[in-house]
């Protein structure tokens, strides 16, 4: 062991932006695993039709742009976007529905704005809510858990030879909207009453956990918008609960349900849209948050990590402006609240 | 005053200033109804007679009427020909005039037609107005066209459908289905298909103008070469 130490900066990471989102990638394993273990190959289908066709739109899209196919591609980005938009359609998804999804993505939300770093949106969510406002039902119609369908049925579903209607059931958090106020019906669906939360979604939600923990640890990301994202769902969920707990989901149910913990530590956390001071992504995480609990409480869709995110996208840079922090030697400047 | 030049009008309105690409004017109706290619047309037609007439009346009065008032002074010229557009849609293309609803009164507020009315109309004589109110119609109704068409499309799959809401029975099997069985995707139809879809309208023409741009600059004389020093001040003996 040498013990001599060169001149600061002593970092142990390389710094290079292939490296983190490789990380994010392999992170994301668990979460994969248990979404392929309870509703079927079609997930992995996806992820993996997803990011064959983001390397490629964007492979095509910096030629067009003129730009060094070779060494843009090797920072991985357009990697984690196919996979998070993979992750996050349903399993029955023709393949179209991908198609379009990943390449407005890429297209529209990425390289139009300029690129990578450039983007003011969330490019995989901005695929998301494109698919769910253009195609409502086909981006509702997930398996019931433990429901799989056979490799075979999950390719023909893959290729739109088969129609998800046979497959499709409610999430629980569909459930819930719909019989929200009733104690007896909430009672009687078991989709409700798994472990901890909604069944097969508390599995989904706790390996997407996991691999965020993972990602914490390795430095990948900060604790702030995670952490802010999380308090910001659970409370208003705890205060609603506790005064009627027959219309309002217990916060579990909130935390281990849909796309919870795969928003909170993938999806919030795009170094890119998010906010970049401390207290900013504190604040960022907590509206996140709030905004999931109130959509899913009181809005039209079932669930809404991906308007949330885009939301408080459009707000990050104003975030970022109020709470930029003190410079050493400097008072804190007048901005006119705060 | 310098000579009138009908070609330069012309052009301004049709291309190098168009009221929707270049001035970005009247965005509420040209985002709003161009769902379709009939419902832009439609309201492009609509805003086209009246910008004419509005630059015909202003200019004929332009040197009666004083500073101070001209502004309501157009107002009022404006909203009496809106309400006769609208009197005449309601007429003579009734579920047109039904599914532009709103937005027909709201040409009112289109700022193009102040906008000419306060910057060409009041400042030429009558033809020139009459010629420039014409143009820039045309071009806002051209976007219009095409905006619809690009959203009909992309969103329906279809082209022309229900013209015959505009020009009567004659044009009911005008519809062109490009794509069979669509499925229909429901962006193209919603506000943001319409923004995203002026942005590339926009750009085309940009990418256009660059292109013809960088061909001017190929036909133009070479630079001299061969200066031996750059001198940043004083002449360039």
């Amino acid at each position: 062991m040498s013990l001599i130490l060169g001149p600061a900066p002593h970092t142990m990471q390389q710094g290079d932006t292939g490296a983190f989102m490789r990380q994010v990638v392999y992170a994301t394993g668990p979460g994969l695993a248990v979404l392929t273990w309870i509703f079927g190959w079609g997930t992995l289908i996806n992820v993996l039709w997803a990011v064959i066709v983001a390397v490629a739109v964007e492979a095509l899209v910096l030629t067009m742009r003129g730009r060094d196919v070779r060494f843009f591609l090797s920072d991985w980005s357009v990697v984690v976007t196919g996979l998070l938009l993979g992750l996050s359609l349903p399993p029955t998804s023709p393949w179209w529905l991908t198609l379009v999804g990943v390449a407005f993505a890429v297209i529209v939300a990425k390289h139009l704005y300029g690129g990578l770093g450039m983007n003011p949106f969330n490019p995989a969510m901005v695929g998301y809510a494109l698919l769910l406002v253009s195609f409502p039902v086909a981006m509702t119609a997930w398996i019931a858990p433990f429901d799989v369908p056979t490799f075979s049925e999950s390719v023909a579903l893959f290729l739109g030879q088969a129609s998800p209607d046979a497959f499709s059931g409610a999430t629980p958090l569909d459930t819930f909207r719909t019989w929200a106020g009733d104690a007896q019906a909430l009672a009687g669906h078991d989709i409700l009453h798994g472990r901890i939360a909604g069944r097969g979604w508390e599995w989904v939600n706790a390996a997407f956990l996991l691999g965020g923990l993972y990602l914490l640890a390795r430095r990948i990301i900060n604790w702030h918008i995670p952490a802010g994202f999380l308090a910001g769902l659970a409370l208003p969920a705890l205060a609603f609960w506790l005064v009627d707990d027959v219309r309002y989901a217990d916060p579990l149910f909130h935390l281990f349900g849909g796309g919870t913990m795969l928003g909170a530590f993938f999806i919030a956390t795009d170094p890119v849209s998010a906010a970049t001071s401390n207290q900013g992504r504190l604040i960022y995480g907590a509206l996140i948050g709030v905004l999931i609990w109130v959509i899913r409480s009181f809005g039209g869709y079932p669930d809404a990590v991906a308007f949330a995110v885009l939301l408080m996208n459009l707000a990050a840079p104003t975030l970022d402006y109020y709470t930029r922090p003190r410079t050493y030697g400097h008072d804190k400047p007048d901005r006119g609240i705060g | 005053m310098s000579e009138i030049d009908y070609g330069r009008i012309t052009r301004d309105g049709l291309w190098s200033n168009n009221p929707a690409t270049v001035q970005i004017l009247g965005l509420c109706p040209l985002l709003a109804v161009t769902g379709t290619v009939v419902n832009g047309m439609g309201l492009g037609l609509a805003t086209l007679g009246v910008l004419t007439a509005s630059n015909l009346l202003v200019s004929l009065i332009r040197n009666t009427i004083t500073e101070t008032v001209r502004l309501p002074v157009f107002v009022m010229i404006i909203a009496a020909l809106v309400t006769l557009t609208e009197m005449i849609m309601q007429a003579y293309t009734f579920e047109l005039y039904q599914i532009l609803g709103i937005f027909i009164p709201l040409i009112v507020t289109n700022c193009t037609i102040l906008g000419r009315a306060e910057s060409f109309a009041a400042r030429n004589p009558v033809l020139p107005a009459l010629v420039d109110g014409f143009m820039m119609g045309t071009g806002f109704l051209v976007v219009l066209v095409l905006l619809g068409g690009m959203r009909e499309l992309i969103g329906q799959g279809t082209l022309f459908a229900d013209m015959d809401l505009l020009f009567g029975p004659v044009a009911a099997d005008w519809q062109i289905k490009v794509v069979e069985n669509y499925r229909g995707f429901l962006f193209a139809v919603l506000p943001p298909g319409a923004f995203i879809g002026l942005g590339l309208i926009i750009a085309g023409k940009n990418l256009i103008d660059g292109r013809i741009e960088a061909a001017r600059q190929r036909h133009r004389a070479p630079v001299e070469q061969g200066t031996k020093r750059v001198r940043t001040t004083g002449k360039v003996g």
